[in-house]
Order: structure tokens, then C-alpha cells, then sequence
């Protein structure tokens, strides 16, 4: 059953990429593709008491766990942003936004990628308030409170960083912001598989951050339409 | 051996002598050598002009002398004395600040550092400066501002407006008081503001160090001010650096008003409000809802 669940994620996964692809064809950009593992024991993520705000307690059937180190089949590790760190010739915010949502007291996405510059809209789809606390310490820090069914908070940052965000009225609620000079990103799936589109040939450092841990880099030369994997490995500890 | 030996003793006392010749000095080692990023910081203040380095009233000279045991000498807010206080001082390396005119998320202006400086903050080990001159304030401001590199980077907010104050009525204190539930105020200052929230004990500043929030049945001043303009401004403009979040997208300024006269309300003092409050209280006690998770809409409405 949970064999055949993940075969159909895969044939989900594999034909919405081949549709990506077929969208934008670019002439002679390669793809940089990959897994990101742990190897020794990672922490056991511990379920969240949402009991003081019933009205995200009764959302979730099983309570939902902490998303510090979350893994998958195979060892492989969610939530890991891989991005070009260094060779890339810069880019300009895309005219497109990302959006972030607070849904159930939790993030949405946990991690949220986005360029430097590029506008991020906040959602609180909740039945309650929410306030929005990202703990930016090269960019501006900054606290808003945003009551059920207020309009998003339309925001954006103009430099590279990692973000913590948290909400001060749920501690438990715990999500990141990566700020990126580079429009060649993405974050690790639950499967650890991850997929750099649209990359021009050149020699590039690829770095994959995780939260918890040191974050890794590797050196790749690409070539014209060439398509190269790599793969990073985190060193788990279990705590 | 025995001529080693007594040549041994004759040498100690020169021994002790060079140990506490060299080692007593030790108590006054500390270093307060200054590391600013930017010594040429101006600060403008009503006509006063402070600067962070100069010959007789330099800001820096007089941080050395006052500010370095709390707030260290490169700022950050690891003084000698920092480990015995709580609220920990300011780092003003971040540049971050509780105390602003200025929307959340950006500089606060040179006036707002400068009232800082002059008001102390209460409830806290930061005292009034007001023993200082004018002038001599100003200087602390423009050093305090040498310490970050985003005061030459960035310019300071753009103050919020607050517009006149809306009357003082009991119509406006209960919708101030539906405000507070609605805003869920209470799950931290607690449902008769006793700071004592569901969320209270979980709270951290930016910093990881524990905070808590403002117990108004206390009385005491706000650290940002002790007027109904101030208390206004301080859930307007957000806390900067604490888990006290700006209000300024949520709240219309008149709703922000009705919060101000409520939030009277819970401070033991004689104001207005209080007494407004009171006289509905005892008049109304049935048709009043309790403030908290079982309140439902809350409040009057």
C-alpha cells in the first residue's frame, strides 16, 4: 500500500517536472538534480500540544510534530534549500511573488525560499491571531500582528539571509525565510530529491542548508544543456 | 643541596613580590577601549546637534564614562554588568529598539533615542539621564548610533501619524475592551492584564532570553512613556527586539484609540477611563463577559 502511494508520488512528481520542462524550453541551460541524506541517527521530532488554541487543535487529526529534522524513506531529509551560492551571475527579483501561509498554527511552507527583493505575501488563513515575528538580523527585524481575516502583509527583503520566523502568541510555531541572491533554488522534497533548473553552463559552488545543521558545499562545472547530479549527506545527531 | 635550597628561600620573597606586582593590577584590566563603526555619527535633536567623537563633550568620552559597564564597549550590550541584569541591555550593534516613533521594522528617529536616553526605562536597570545636559544627551544619541552600520546605510522611519485623540466615553472603553479580546491581547497581558496569558511564560525576546509581557495592574510606567499618545504609539509601532508585535496593519486609529482608553482601564490608577469603567461595572456586572478563551466574540458586543 504505502509502496504503491509512493510509485503514484513518483509518476505525480515525474510527470509535473516533464510538464515544467516542456513550459520553458531554455536553449542550452542544464539542470543540476540530486538527494540530500543524513547518515547516523537524526532527533525524533516531538508532537506539538496545540491544546491552548483549539481552533488549530481541531484541525489536525493526529497532532503534528516539529519540523526541525524531518526525514523521509530512505534516509532522505526534507526541507533542504539547495542553491547556487557562488558563480551565478546574479538575477532581478522575479515579477511573481511567494506566499506563506499560516494554516493550522503551523507554516506553510516550513521553509520558504525566495530571491532577494521579491515580494512575499503573508496569509493567515486561521480562525485566530497570529503574529508574525521573523528574527532577521542583517535585514530589518520586524513584528506584526495580523488578526483572523485581515488582508495579507505584503513584504519583501533586500538582503541575502536566513530567517527564523516565529509566532510569539504559539511558540510552537517555527518556520524559516531563505533570502537568496540567486534565482537557481529548491528545497529538498520528502523523497530528499531536488531539482536546479534553467542553469546556464558555468562553474558554480552549490550550497544545501538545513537548519539544523553546518551547511554543505560542492563544486560543479556545467556544461551546455548538460545535466548533473549531486548529492549531499548531513551527519544526523539525535538531539 | 642545601645551598640550592636556601638560595631558593633567599628568592622568595623577590618571588611573591613579583607576582603581586605583576598580577595585582590585574583587577583594573578591563578593557573599555571603544570599537565604534562609525565615529563620525551625527545625531539632530531640536536643534541640537550631538556627535559621537569631538574634543570636550564627545558622545563616545561620555559612553565610556556612563554607558560601558551595562552596554560594553563595542555596544553589543555585554558590559561588565550585563550578566546581572535582566532585561539585558540594549545591543546597539543590531540596532534594533523598542522605543520608536517609527513603524516597526525600521530605524527610530534621533528625537526617539534621545527621549530614551532622557526617560530611562522603568521597571528596568536603564535610569533617567536627565542629570545630563541637553547637549550631552544629544552626544550619547550620536554615539549610541556609532555603534551599527545601518545608520549609514539607512535612513531613520518615517513617524506614524496619531491622529486626536477620540473622547473619553464608556462606549469607547467597551469597545476598546471587545478590541482586546478580539486582538487577543490576553493571550499574553493576561485577561484582566495581569500579564499572565496562556502564552506568557513561553515568551523571548529576539535575543532567546526570556521576557515578560506588561503586567498592567501594576501601575507603572510603559518603557516607551506613561501618556495615552505614548501607549498609542507603543501597540501602533510594535516592540521592536520583544514578542510585542505592531498593530498599525490590524487596528484603524480610531479602533487603536478605544484599545488606549481600555487599556486604562486595567492600571490601578484614578484616570478617567478607570472611573468610567468602574461606574459601568457596577451597574452592568451581569451583562458583563469575561475576557479570555471562553468569551466567545467577547466583550460588550
Amino acid at each position: 500500500m504505502k509502496t504503491r502511494f509512493f510509485l503514484m508520488l513518483a509518476a505525480v512528481v515525474l510527470v509535473s517536472s516533464a510538464m515544467v520542462v516542456a513550459a520553458k524550453p531554455p536553449a542550452g541551460n542544464g539542470t543540476i538534480t540530486g538527494k540530500v541524506t543524513y547518515t547516523g541517527t537524526p532527533p525524533k521530532m516531538k508532537p506539538i500540544d496545540m491544546s491552548k488554541e483549539p481552533s488549530c487543535a481541531k484541525q489536525h487529526a493526529t497532532p503534528v510534530t516539529t519540523e526541525n529534522v524531518v526525514t523521509g524513506p530512505g534516509n532522505a531529509l526534507e526541507y533542504v534549500v539547495v542553491y547556487i551560492s557562488a558563480g551565478d551571475s546574479g538575477a532581478s527579483a522575479p515579477a511573481s511573488g511567494v506566499r506563506y501561509d499560516q494554516k493550522g498554527c503551523q507554516y506553510l511552507p516550513h521553509v520558504l525560499p525566495m530571491q532577494v527583493g521579491q515580494q512575499l505575501q503573508i496569509f493567515n488563513d486561521d480562525q485566530t491571531s497570529h503574529n508574525i515575528h521573523p528574527l532577521a538580523k542583517v535585514n530589518q527585524e520586524w513584528n506584526k500582528s495580523q488578526p483572523a481575516g485581515s488582508p495579507p502583509i505584503d513584504t519583501k527583503y533586500e538582503k541575502p539571509e536566513f530567517i527564523a520566523v516565529k509566532c510569539n502568541i504559539h511558540p510552537w510555531m517555527h518556520g524559516y525565510f531563505a533570502v537568496l541572491n540567486t534565482s537557481h533554488y529548491a528545497v529538498s522534497a520528502n523523497d530528499g530529491s531536488f531539482k536546479i533548473t534553467d542553469v546556464p553552463a558555468g562553474k558554480y559552488t552549490i550550497t544545501a542548508w538545513q537548519e539544523q545543521y553546518s551547511p554543505q558545499t560542492q563544486e560543479v562545472t556545467l556544461g551546455a544543456g548538460e545535466t548533473k547530479s549531486i548529492n549531499f549527506s548531513f551527519k544526523a545527531l539525535p538531539y | 643541596m642545601r645551598k640550592l635550597a636556601s638560595a631558593i628561600a633567599s628568592m622568595l620573597p623577590v618571588v611573591v613580590l613579583l607576582f603581586f606586582t605583576t598580577a595585582s593590577p590585574c583587577y583594573a584590566q578591563i578593557d573599555h577601549h571603544l570599537t565604534p563603526v562609525n565615529t563620525s555619527a551625527e545625531a539632530k535633536i531640536d536643534g541640537l546637534t550631538g556627535h559621537a567623537s569631538g574634543e570636550q563633550q564627545g558622545g563616545l568620552m561620555l559612553y565610556r564614562r556612563f554607558c560601558v559597564g551595562c552596554h560594553g564597549p563595542a555596544g553589543d550590550g555585554t558590559g561588565e554588568n550585563a550578566l546581572w541584569i535582566d532585561p539585558k541591555p540594549r545591543d546597539f550593534t543590531l540596532a534594533v529598539f523598542k522605543c520608536r516613533s517609527t513603524p516597526t521594522g525600521t530605524l527610530p528617529t534621533d528625537d526617539d533615542l534621545y527621549k530614551s536616553v532622557t526617560r530611562g526605562f522603568d521597571t528596568t536597570n536603564m535610569p533617567a539621564w536627565r542629570p545630563l545636559t541637553d547637549q550631552q544627551r544629544a552626544n550619547l544619541v550620536a554615539a549610541v548610533k556609532s555603534f551599527s552600520p545601518r545608520w549609514l546605510n539607512e535612513k531613520a522611519g518615517t513617524p506614524i501619524t496619531i491622529p486626536a485623540e477620540t473622547p473619553i466615553n464608556i462606549e469607547s472603553v467597551l469597545r476598546g475592551r471587545a478590541l482586546f479580546q478580539k486582538m487577543e491581547c490576553w493571550k499574553c497581558h493576561g485577561p484582566a492584564g495581569h500579564g499572565d496569558g496562556p502564552s506568557a511564560s513561553t515568551l523571548t525576546d529576539s535575543k532567546d532570553n526570556p521576557i515578560r509581557p506588561y503586567n498592567f495592574s501594576t501601575g507603572t510606567r510603559f518603557k516607551c512613556g506613561e501618556t495615552n499618545h505614548d501607549l498609542y504609539q507603543i501597540f501602533m509601532t510594535g516592540l521592536d527586539g520583544t514578542p510585542m508585535p505592531s498593530f498599525a496593519d490590524s487596528l484603524k486609529p480610531e479602533d487603536a484609540w478605544d484599545l488606549v482608553h481600555f487599556l486604562r482601564t486595567l492600571q490601578p490608577l484614578n484616570t478617567q477611563e478607570a472611573s468610567l469603567w468602574k461606574a459601568y461595572a457596577a451597574a452592568h456586572k451581569s451583562e458583563i463577559k469575561p475576557i479570555g478563551p471562553d468569551a466567545g466574540s467577547g466583550g460588550s458586543k
